[in-house]
Order: C-alpha cells, then sequence, then structure tokens
C-alpha cells in the first residue's frame, strides 16, 4: 500500500488545506478512505489526494540559504501604506 | 382499506433490515484489514443504524401503542424480526462483508428509488434520506469488489467464494409476502418483483467487470420477511438485546 496525503476544502472560497495523511491501494481508494477518514464530521466539501511521493519537500537543512534572505527584508511587507478606513479584508 | 398492520409490517422490516446488517457491519469496529477501511465499514454501520432508527420511530407511530424505538429494536424475539437472510449471516472475512454490502445496497438502493413516489409521503421522505447513504456504500463495495475480484489468486477466490455463498440469498429480494402483495395491489409499496430485471443486469455487469462468476445451479433461500429466520439471528440478537433484557429500562 501507498502512502498519501490528503488536503480538504472546508468551504466555498477557502482553498484546500493539508490535514492528514492515509494509505491505500490507489488513488480512487485513497479518495474514498480520505472522505471516510477526514469528512465524517462534516470537515468538507471537496476533497485532493497526492501520492506522498509526488510531493517535492524542501530540506531542512538548506534552512538558511532558503530562508534566512528574507528576514530583513521588511520593506516587501505592505506594513509602510495607509490603508484608507473604507477598505476592508486587506 | 389497508390495515395499519400491514403497513407496520413493512416498515418494521425496513428497520430490521438495516438494524442487523448494521449490525454485523459494526462487528468490524477494531478488527478492519487496515485503520482506514476499520473506520470505512463503522461509517457505514453508523449509517445503517441511524437508519434503522427513523423507520423504527416511524413504525411506533403506525402502530399506535406507546411502544418505541427501542423497544422495537430490543423487546422483540427472533420470530418477530423481518429482516432478510442475507444480512443475518455471520460477518464472513473482508470479501464477503463488501459483497454482502453489494448485493443488498445494490437492491435496496434501485427498491427505494421506486419508493420515493409511493402515496404513503413518509415512506418516500425515508428513502429520499436513506438513498443519499446508500449510494456512497454503492460505490464504497463496487470499488473493492473490483480490487479484490481482479487483485491477486487468492483475493479473487475469496470473492468467488463469498459469491457462490451469498447468491442464494438474493432470491428472497425478489419474494414479496402476503401481506407485501397488499400494499403492492394499493400501490403503497414497489413491487419487487418488477425491480429484478433491472437489478439483475447491473449486478451482472460489476460482476463480470470483476471476473466473478454467478453460480448457475443453487439454492434458493428465503423465510426472513416471515419471521423464518437463519440460527445466525438468534445470537445477534441475544448480544445486541442483553442489556434491555437484563435491566429492563435501563438507560444511558
Amino acid at each position: 500500500m501507498e502512502l498519501f496525503e490528503v488536503f480538504i476544502r472546508s468551504r466555498n472560497g477557502l482553498h484546500h488545506k493539508h490535514v492528514g495523511s492515509l494509505h491505500a491501494p490507489d488513488l480512487e481508494v485513497a479518495l474514498e478512505n480520505a472522505r471516510d477518514v477526514y469528512t465524517r464530521r462534516s470537515e468538507g466539501i471537496s476533497i485532493w489526494v497526492v501520492r506522498s511521493k509526488d510531493i517535492l519537500a524542501s530540506n531542512p537543512s538548506e534552512q538558511e540559504a532558503l530562508f534566512e534572505p528574507a528576514r530583513d527584508k521588511i520593506y516587501r511587507h505592505p506594513t509602510f501604506y495607509n490603508l484608507p478606513d473604507d477598505v476592508k479584508n486587506i | 382499506m389497508i390495515a395499519n398492520q400491514q403497513v407496520f409490517q413493512f416498515v418494521l422490516h425496513l428497520a430490521d433490515d438495516s438494524l442487523i446488517l448494521g449490525h454485523r457491519l459494526s462487528e468490524w469496529c477494531g478488527h478492519g484489514p487496515t485503520i482506514e477501511q476499520d473506520i470505512a465499514l463503522t461509517n457505514l454501520a453508523l449509517d445503517l443504524v441511524g437508519q434503522s432508527r427513523l423507520y423504527y420511530q416511524y413504525a411506533a407511530e403506525i402502530e399506535g401503542k406507546g411502544r418505541t424505538e427501542d423497544d422495537l429494536a430490543y423487546l422483540r424475539d427472533v420470530i418477530e424480526f423481518r429482516n432478510h437472510l442475507i444480512t443475518e449471516l455471520p460477518r464472513g472475512d473482508f470479501a464477503f462483508t463488501v459483497l454482502r454490502q453489494y448485493l443488498w445496497c445494490s437492491f435496496r438502493t434501485e427498491y427505494y428509488q421506486h419508493l420515493l413516489t409511493s402515496s404513503e409521503i413518509k415512506l418516500g421522505e425515508l428513502a429520499a434520506k436513506c438513498l443519499k447513504e446508500l449510494q456512497y456504500h454503492q460505490r464504497f463495495s463496487i470499488t473493492w469488489i473490483n480490487r479484490l475480484g481482479l487483485g491477486t489468486k487468492v483475493s479473487h477466490k475469496k470473492m468467488q467464494t463469498a459469491l457462490d455463498e451469498l447468491w442464494p440469498y438474493t432470491f428472497e429480494f425478489f419474494q414479496p409476502t402476503a401481506a407485501e402483495e397488499k400494499l403492492i395491489n394499493a400501490s403503497l409499496i414497489p413491487d419487487c418483483r418488477d425491480i429484478r430485471k433491472t437489478w439483475d443486469q447491473s449486478c451482472q455487469s460489476v460482476l463480470r467487470e470483476a471476473s466473478l462468476v454467478v453460480p448457475q445451479e443453487h439454492w434458493d433461500f428465503q423465510g426472513g420477511k416471515e419471521g423464518m429466520h437463519t440460527e445466525h439471528l438468534g445470537y445477534i440478537l441475544a448480544e445486541m438485546q442483553f442489556l434491555q433484557r437484563t435491566y429492563p429500562g435501563l438507560v444511558w
């Protein structure tokens, strides 16, 4: 059996979110398993399943090279704008 | 004029079918081949037990003698149960379980489709509610029939053995009781004989696709709907009813 990662969208307008993983012999069964294991308390309206081996993950030992450089570039955050009061949801 | 008694018996039959099959499925809880299938089977069990509650509540209402859903589920004996024999057979292996689920569920789904338009509005409403759940049960069981039927030599053999054992019990789906005949004549419920052809065709095609062969020569079993059960039902009731029989009126 293969390992699959499960992503669930809880409602329209939101994006799919990783909720966990499971074992299954193939994609179709993985989808049904995901339905049975992760949506039994009405957690979602859409499911994605992906073979875990198809995910390329960043290497924790490369954290410095990958993520440190962004840390001192505060000008990349939109914190220097004055937002009018009427603008919501930013 | 249709006596309430006949509708009552019919609703009990629907309730008993769901309760007994639900109980059989619940026996997998903690024993599934994998954690995923364990949860899946328990979900199906919960669906069916939930459905049986709706029917028992309705039956109690029709009877109007003050009995509750619990009285009907826990305080009737074997001879008063009206479920199809196929639902009470021991749970067997996983192949047997998914195949039984499919055979019963494909029949029940087809049957409920016809019950939707019953002049007894409540029967249609309950059927509509159950259909949504049963459609998934069907999908789930077909998935596994295919995987196991076309899987390894061993899995195929287990499926075929299960089919040989289960097929003779499907005969009963299409044999109306005398009481059902009256309801059929009054157009309150569908005639199960009319469903046979459609059911047979879709069933044969699902089984064929999984390279399973319907046995040609076999016995035909029936009697469950009239209270004549296999030896297995008594054991289920003994387990299920123990608490209410030993401590009458006990509540959570």
